[in-house]
């Protein structure tokens, strides 16, 4: 798999930005891109702006400077709602569930179908969020208990069926693995190889070099907040990568 | 590809017991049984004076006021929030309809009512969203925000009039609170019984027609007929019960009084609101995980602000009810009531975490501390006493709940 190929435009573009909180910059003046059909890692250790500089992309917070670029094209993106409008979709480390809320709920939350006299259609949500569930994961059954009755493979499937439900082109999975068992590991694994297949962008952000260097084509690797570099994962070893993340050194064939 | 769960099994598998079928909310269900438990017990203690038709038609007067406020006060607590500030704002906004029509408005003119009505409504949703964007865009807690709401809206009760008592009202408004003439008569009462029942019968037939359609399990067709059969029973019961009572010193029946008439109303709106709209589910959603509703693209403040004006509103509209009822604009109506509203939802199984809660629930909670209280009147009991034993029992009922909840994860 070739990463970032030539005069393809780049899913996302995000330049220079900078967010601060108070006088702490949790990030500075970062640029990382994203191509379709490929996977960027995101890694550094907690703490990093790994997560803040994606929650930017995906609207939870607004970058306090720089800009994002979508197909190519300035893109504000003010709010959860604009993110999603532009086909960014996301999973959260914490999965960001209604724990009192059923699948088909959560699935459709701020989505909602609706029956023509404007109610909520709830027959129509339960269907398809029965095909979107199974399709990930077949033993899936409680499709109408509230979530927080679920296993934690169970309420990753509703999280990444939300996502992948409403035609995301670009993906951001924060820490998708990291209350997942090994066997539930490898179906993420899996799926992410599919998405890929399919011209999805993703981002895939980790704090353990293990869980992405397989995956990924590219990783960006951040620490205190800043970018220490980019590099193609075809290039390096993982303790090049490694050095990146603990000492915030650039591999000298970095890309 | 995977074969989908199409097929119209039951999901519960052979073994399908009685409860998975009928689909019954248990706790609910419980609460119901608690409620005719104490009806009888206060039936023999006062030798059959509790279970008669004029004292359960006046228990149905007396439940309106906290009830229809109670409907609100589950959607603010749903959202992990509180509003101390309900029996005020009913106090207060009960005072400057009393002192529109009895003192601004010219007495007698058929407009009188209706206007003062609509202001007094419309000042009670504006102090409810005044409340809300304190606690939604300036992040004051709800505790605060309506603990003060509490001592503000008291005081300009007194500050209206200086403490002074407005009276009489107009006659028309005096309905709402359903004093002598204050009720429809049994011919009406059938209608809104038949409308009641028509309601029940057609969402039973629309709903499980939505889920045949896709394909869905559907309950048995014996215990759909069951569990309607029993909802359709209740309605009649109640007609019957409130028709039984006849105006004092006529043999014409009261049917059933305007305030309870208004509670109907409230209850079914706030159900509907609940269950069937975006509103509601998204209420629901910001009790569960404030955040995760923000990052689903909800404007949360926006729904926190809109719970309170609801619950500000149903507050004026429970003021209207109260102060008809009194025929009077009195700077104290209302005190204390927050606590009996805050109670009934707890009661009714409104979890104080958030994220749970039913209006059903909290009309049932509603009625049950109504009915403990009345009895405790009959019986004779001092006023301070009822106030231990309304104490003793929220308690009582609150940790029942929660042990239950518990045994269920």
């Amino acid at each position: 798999m070739t990463s970032s190929p030539m005069g393809v435009n780049p899913l996302v573009e995000m330049r220079n930005i900078s967010i601060h909180f108070g006088g702490i910059k949790a990030v500075d003046d970062v640029s990382v891109d994203l191509y379709p059909g490929e996977v960027v890692a995101l890694l550094g250790h907690n703490g990093a702006g790994k997560s803040t500089l994606i929650k930017i992309l995906s609207g939870a917070y607004r970058a306090s400077a720089g800009q994002i670029l979508i197909d190519g094209r300035p893109a504000q993106i003010d709010a959860p709602r604009d993110a999603k409008a532009l086909g960014i979709e996301t999973i959260y480390q914490s999965l960001a569930l209604a724990e009192n809320i059923d699948a088909p709920g959560n699935l459709f939350l701020g989505r909602e179908l609706m029956t023509r006299w404007g109610t909520l259609d709830d027959a129509a949500m339960e269907h398809a969020a029965r095909q979107a569930i199974l399709e990930l994961n077949p033993n899936f059954t409680r499709i109408k208990e509230p979530v927080k009755n679920l296993s934690g493979g169970q309420r990753q499937s509703v999280a990444i069926a939300r996502a992948l439900h409403f035609n995301a082109r670009i993906l951001i999975m924060d820490e998708p693995t990291a209350a997942l068992g090994p066997h539930e590991t490898r179906q993420v694994a899996d799926l992410i190889t599919r998405l890929k297949a399919k011209g999805i962008g993703i981002f895939l952000i980790s704090h353990d070099i293990h869980d992405v260097f397989d995956l990924a084509d590219r990783i960006s690797v951040m620490k205190n907040g800043k970018l220490v570099g980019t590099v193609r994962t075809q290039d390096v070893t993982q303790d090049d990568v490694l050095a990146m993340i603990i000492l915030g050194k650039r591999p000298k064939i970095a890309a | 590809m995977m074969s989908l769960a199409q097929s119209p099994v039951a999901h519960k598998g052979g073994a399908q017991d009685l409860k998975s079928a009928l689909e019954v909310d248990l706790r609910l269900l419980a609460m119901i049984a608690a409620v005719a438990v104490i009806w009888v017990g206060f039936d023999l203690l006062t030798d059959g004076i509790f279970l008669t038709a004029r004292n359960l038609w006046n228990l149905a007067v007396q439940t309106s006021v906290v009830g229809i406020m109670t409907t609100g006060m589950v959607l603010v607590i749903v959202t992990r929030h509180i509003d101390l500030s309900v029996g005020s704002v009913l106090g207060f906004v009960g005072m400057i309809m009393a002192v529109l029509q009895a003192q601004v408005f010219p007495v007698g003119a058929g407009w009188n009512w209706v206007a003062s009505l609509g202001l007094g409504l419309a000042l009670g949703a504006a102090i409810g969203a005044a409340q809300g964007w304190w606690i939604a865009h300036r992040g004051v807690p709800s505790f605060i925000v309506t603990l003060g709401g509490l001592l503000i809206f008291r005081g300009l009760a007194w500050t209206v009039t200086e403490g002074q008592t407005v009276a009489p009202l107009d006659e028309t408004f005096q309905l709402m609170g359903g004093g002598l003439l204050g009720s429809i008569g049994a011919f009406w009462s059938w209608m809104v019984g038949l409308a009641g029942i028509a309601l029940v019968l057609a969402r039973a037939a629309m709903a499980r027609r939505r889920r045949q359609r896709y394909g869905f399990a559907v309950r048995p067709v014996w215990a759909e007929l069951l569990v309607t059969g029993i909802i359709v029973a209740g309605i009649v019961g109640f007609i019957l019960v409130m028709n039984a009572y006849d105006r004092p010193r006529t043999d014409v029946a009261q049917g059933i009084p305007v305030p309870v008439l208004i509670l109907i109303g409230a209850v079914c709106v706030m159900s509907a609101v609940t269950k069937v709209t975006k509103f509601g589910r998204y209420v629901f959603a910001i009790g569960g995980n404030p955040e995760a509703a923000q990052l689903a693209g909800i404007n949360t403040r926006l729904v926190i602000m809109a719970v309170f004006a609801l619950m500000g509103l149903l507050a004026g509209i429970a003021g209207a009810v109260q102060t008809a009822r009194l025929n009077a604009g009195a700077n104290s109506t209302g005190e204390l009531l927050e606590l009996s509203v805050i109670a009934a939802a707890v009661i009714g199984g409104t979890s104080l975490a958030g994220g749970t809660g039913t209006i059903s629930g909290a009309i049932v909670g509603a009625v049950f501390m109504q009915s403990l209280q009345s009895g405790m009147i009959l019986l004779g009991l001092p006023t301070p006493m009822q106030n231990v034993v309304i104490g003793l029992v929220l308690i009582l009922a609150v940790w029942i709940d929660t042990s239950y909840q518990r045994r269920r994860l």
